[in-house]
């Protein structure tokens, strides 16, 4: 424990948090500002505020790849590709939900530094999950990122369903993390250490305790729960139905993200024991669950949220590979579903219009006709999440199942590519909706202001390149990917 | 024409694509729309008679190949090449794909733009799949035309096209996982997606675990490209999608989608898996001569002109089945043949069946009658497209369907005999369709003012009974480029067949 005798910590080790500081520090500047700002357009004010906030901080991480790799605050945090990959992920998801929330916030009449300053504080536990080497670090940066998403989700105040869904959230979510905290004591009883690079290595010398398989058993249940994979789905749809959409395009893209690198690290870096069989029920069934489930919603965003289980599940899949595919798998798949799913996001918080009045199926009817861009984004965005070619979807699926049969697991990728099929009936529903079916009653289209437009090009831009030209995303991946294997 | 050499094969897939980038941008105007639309798919066709004006048909192996690193981890490249398989596929999808813009001239008059970038978009993936020599392209092409064609029946088609839309889609999805859990495996287990470097590969031994493995990857393959011909009992989404289809979309359904089912039949299941193929013969011809008599008997019961087709689509492409499997160098030649026979034929009783669609509003066959007097453009036409889907000697549907033959002969006499009733009752409902429809009293008064087919409706027609007779007259044009292509795809068979004799 060198690193104990040194007292101060390095300026070098602030800047290696530095997005984090940044994130924070735009935050408080947003509650600060609420107040003073008055006036018809202060909500779009602390918008760009917040979106300053999180493309300085974008920049901070980009700074990062030009300092080499280490940790800071004795050995707490650790810089690498790794981290600054999830950082990129859950920043730019970030930007765009609230350059997305803009039109959002003012229609629905949200508090505009509330809601900004969580998305921020939100982002700063996120951020942090990726970058903590510490079990104690990740639970208190989970609970940060949680709690900002318990008060989003209920930001709707006039809204019983908001509440509903945030009360709903908030209960079962402190469970769920109380579970991985005791999960995190009983690795501590096990190896004496709440370090992932120590626990990896006293559990790779000496005989695996009995404890271990037992706190990996609770862990999982607290992250399984975070990821809505299944058993531990059930408060997903209900949450994602009620909660703001711009919200839901946040909360089942970013946080995921963060928790999946999570995972990743106590999986294949902490080499945790037992998790083989564990993986392979929670991903078999977070695929079928997801799917059958989503076959009957008629709400759209119950729907993605039954998707998004079962993208869970597919995600799952590539952590009882090696960890050599494994892990680059996991990365491209959740900035692949980051892309697409913000995206199918903003399109559904815009036409929701005020009050989130239209939300179902039988409103989508006739999109195609009344607003054919909107329609044709969303139709890419939906062909992604079924895995259509040429789309970042199919090829994040496509290098999970390779990794899969790589590792010889050949029936998890039947039911795997058998699921993928199922999907593909769901997310049609929504296609056929738009162009095949005709429009009931005026639903108005409203136009679609500069920022959610930028929000669409950029997210579909991004879908495409990751199914096209895959390469850079995924090289980038692979190299981050040596950084937990050691 | 060296450089054009290059880039031909890349030029042919992506213009239409590039075609409908520039659509998607373009004015509202409908009339410079479909104007647009036929100038791209008209140069789309001639810049495609490059390949067959200089392809060298003595070569073996692929020509005018394009091989770049598309991702390099996964290691997928961007590998596109034509031999004499593929080469008149792809040629018949860019024939047949201006004649799907004029015949939807004034059929289609709501969404126009639309409907023409899905029919670009649609033809640049149907000849991306003839042309990919990377199962990760061929793979990206197959699932690409599922989308436009899926659009285009429930976009345009008929009443109950949403159903007919979405049945085609998910039947063709299902069954090509399949096939993408095959290509994995392959992968995981080589490395490489390249056709010609597997194909190798597993020719010689070199995949760890194959043997093993083999009869899971020629079914997974096989259902995929089975469910495309359809092959019965796969067959139960092609009437609805044909009978819901706008005309377009049954023109390039019948003739080209299908195909892509045969095209990798012969490519994929032949090629790569030799000793499977063969030893799962009997069982797919026994499927296949099903196809051919059960596709028959049904056409022959339809009340309804475009399921009638529809179904004489199952039995002909049961002759192709048929005669790929028959290992013969005839019976393939014959497949291969019937193929462009049945999409020039049947494209153009598709087109036919909806010039009367516009005009009536429906397709059931006791609504017409005795319309050979009100319409004797029509009738003529049709008579000649008839006899060709017939296999009247002298017309392209005969040559296929006898070199099918005696390749069936040669397997086994059975499966000949069986087959030649096909031809028969093929006769049997097309002529007895053509009777009621066009003889007899015109009992119906709607029929009696009927117009005949005008302008565009002949541009789009005269194509096809040329082609229909110049390929009855001359197969040898495309017979040149077909029989050493064929030759070569045998070979391993060849060398199985004399193995067996030397032991």
């Amino acid at each position: 424990m060198n690193d104990m005798t040194q007292h101060l910590p390095l300026s070098i080790d602030y800047i290696r948090i530095l997005p984090e500081l940044v994130l924070s520090g735009f935050g408080m500047l947003l509650m600060l500002l609420e107040p003073v700002l008055t006036g018809r357009r202060s909500a779009r004010t602390l918008g760009y505020v917040a979106v300053l906030g999180s493309v300085s901080a974008f920049l901070a991480t980009v700074n990062q790849m030009q300092i080499p790799a280490g940790s800071a605050f004795w050995n707490m945090v650790r810089v690498d590709s790794f981290s600054i990959f999830f950082h990129v992920v859950v920043l730019v998801v970030a930007i765009l939900t609230i350059l997305a929330s803009f039109e959002y916030v003012e229609k629905q009449r949200l508090p505009a530094g509330e809601f900004y300053a969580l998305i921020l504080f939100g982002t700063v536990g996120m951020a942090l999950m990726s970058s903590a080497m510490e079990l104690v670090l990740i639970f208190i940066a989970l609970e940060i990122s949680s709690i900002a998403t318990y008060v989003l989700a209920g930001l709707l105040r006039s809204d019983p369903k908001s509440s509903e869904s945030s009360l709903k959230y908030f209960l079962l979510g402190s469970f769920a993390t109380a579970f991985f905290l005791y999960g995190v004591a009983m690795v501590f009883g096990a190896t004496g250490s709440t370090s992932i690079a120590a626990i990896g290595q006293r559990l790779s010398y000496a005989p695996t305790p009995l404890l271990a398989y037992l706190s990996v058993a609770l862990m999982f249940v607290g992250l399984g729960f975070k990821v809505g994979a299944a058993p531990f789905h059930v408060w997903t749809p209900d949450v994602y139905e009620g909660a703001p959409a711009p919200v839901v395009g946040f909360m089942s893209t970013a946080p995921k993200a963060a928790v999946f690198a999570v995972m990743l690290r106590v999986v294949f870096e902490a080499k945790l024991p037992g998790t083989f069989w564990l993986i392979w029920a929670l991903a078999a069934l977070s695929m079928t669950i997801g799917n059958l489930g989503a076959l009957r919603q008629m709400n759209i965003k119950r729907l993605l949220a039954y998707s998004s289980i079962a993208h869970a599940g597919y995600l799952l899949v590539a952590f009882a590979t090696t960890a050599q595919d494994g892990i680059p798998a996991v990365m491209f798949y959740t900035a692949s579903y980051a892309a697409m799913n913000v995206g199918a996001f903003a399109v559904v918080s815009h036409f929701a219009n005020t009050g989130e009045r239209y939300v179902t199926l039988n409103d989508y009817a006739g999109l195609g006709r009344r607003s054919p861009f909107l329609a044709a984004v969303f139709t890419v965005f939906l062909l992604s999440l079924i895995g259509i070619p040429a789309t970042g979807g199919f090829f994040a699926k496509f290098y999970v199942f390779s990794a899969a049969v790589r590792s010889n697991l050949i029936g998890l990728t039947l039911i795997g590519v058998l699921n993928s099929a199922v999907a593909a009936y769901y997310y049609l529903r929504v296609v056929v909706a738009m162009y095949m079916k005709e429009p009931q009653g005026e639903i108005p289209v409203e136009r679609i202001p500069a920022s959610l437009g930028a929000v669409l090009i950029l997210s579909l831009g991004a879908t495409i390149w990751l199914g096209v030209l895959p390469g850079s995303v995924l090289g980038f991946a692979q190299r981050s990917a040596q950084y937990l294997l050691h | 024409m060296e450089s054009l050499d290059r880039i031909i094969l890349s030029l042919i897939v992506f213009v239409p694509m590039l075609g409908a980038a520039l659509l998607m941008i373009f004015p509202r105007r409908d009339r410079d729309v479909r104007w647009f639309a036929l100038a791209v798919t008209v140069a789309e066709f001639f810049l495609s008679l490059h390949l067959p004006v200089h392809f060298r048909a003595q070569l073996s192996g692929f020509q005018f190949e394009v091989n770049k690193s598309w991702i390099s981890s996964p290691n997928i490249h961007y590998h596109l090449g034509v031999d004499g398989i593929s080469l008149w596929l792809v040629v018949l999808t860019t024939f047949l794909t201006p004649l799907c813009v004029l015949i939807s001239w004034k059929s289609i008059h709501e969404r126009v733009k639309e409907f023409f970038i899905l029919l670009l978009l649609l033809e640049t993936a149907m000849i991306g799949v003839f042309l990919s020599l990377d199962l990760f392209l061929f793979y990206v092409f197959w699932e690409a035309t599922l989308i436009p064609m899926a659009l285009l029946i429930g976009m345009y088609g008929h009443e109950r096209r949403v159903y007919a839309a979405v049945k085609f889609f998910l039947f063709t999805m299902v069954a090509s996982v399949f096939m993408l859990a095959g290509i994995i495996w392959l992968y995981a287990r080589t490395g490489s997606f390249d056709f010609v470097d597997l194909k190798h590969a597993i020719s010689t031994g070199a995949v760890p675990g194959f043997a093993a493995a083999a009869p899971w990857l020629f079914l997974g393959f096989f259902i995929a490209f089975a469910v495309k011909v359809p092959l019965f009992p796969f067959h139960t989404w092609l009437p609805d999608a044909h009978v819901e289809a706008p005309t377009a979309g049954s023109v390039l359904l019948a003739g080209v989608l299908l195909k892509m089912g045969t095209y990798g039949l012969l490519r994929f299941n032949l090629g790569l898996f030799p000793e499977q193929a063969r030893a799962n013969a009997p069982w797919i011809i026994v499927l296949a001569l099903i196809g051919i008599i059960y596709g028959a008997l049904v056409a022959m019961v339809q009340t309804n002109l475009k399921k009638l087709i529809a179904y004489s689509s199952i039995s002909h492409l049961g002759f192709v089945v048929l005669g790929t499997f028959s290992f013969t160098q005839a019976g393939l030649n014959g497949a291969m043949y019937v193929n462009l026979a049945h999409g020039i034929s049947t494209g153009a009783l598709f087109m036919l069946a909806g010039i009367l669609h516009e005009r009536r509003h429906t397709y059931e066959i006791s609504e017409f009658g005795g319309l050979a007097t009100p319409m004797p453009v029509y009738a003529t036409f049709f008579l000649f497209v008839m006899l060709s889907s017939v296999g009247l000697p002298l017309l392209n549907g005969f040559i296929g369907e006898f070199l099918v033959l005696s390749g069936a002969f040669q397997a086994n006499a059975t499966y000949g005999i069986l087959a030649a009733t096909g031809v028969i009752w093929s006769a049997c409902y097309l002529l007895w369709m053509y009777q009621r429809v066009f003889f007899g009293a015109n009992k119906n008064p709607k029929n009696a003012h009927i117009e005949d087919m005008h302008g565009l409706e002949r541009a789009a027609l005269w194509p096809t009974l040329l082609l229909a007779l110049v390929m009855g007259v001359a197969p040898i044009l495309w017979l040149k480029a077909i029989d050493p292509a064929v030759h070569n795809a045998l070979a391993p068979f060849a060398q199985t067949a004399a193995r067996t004799v030397g032991q």
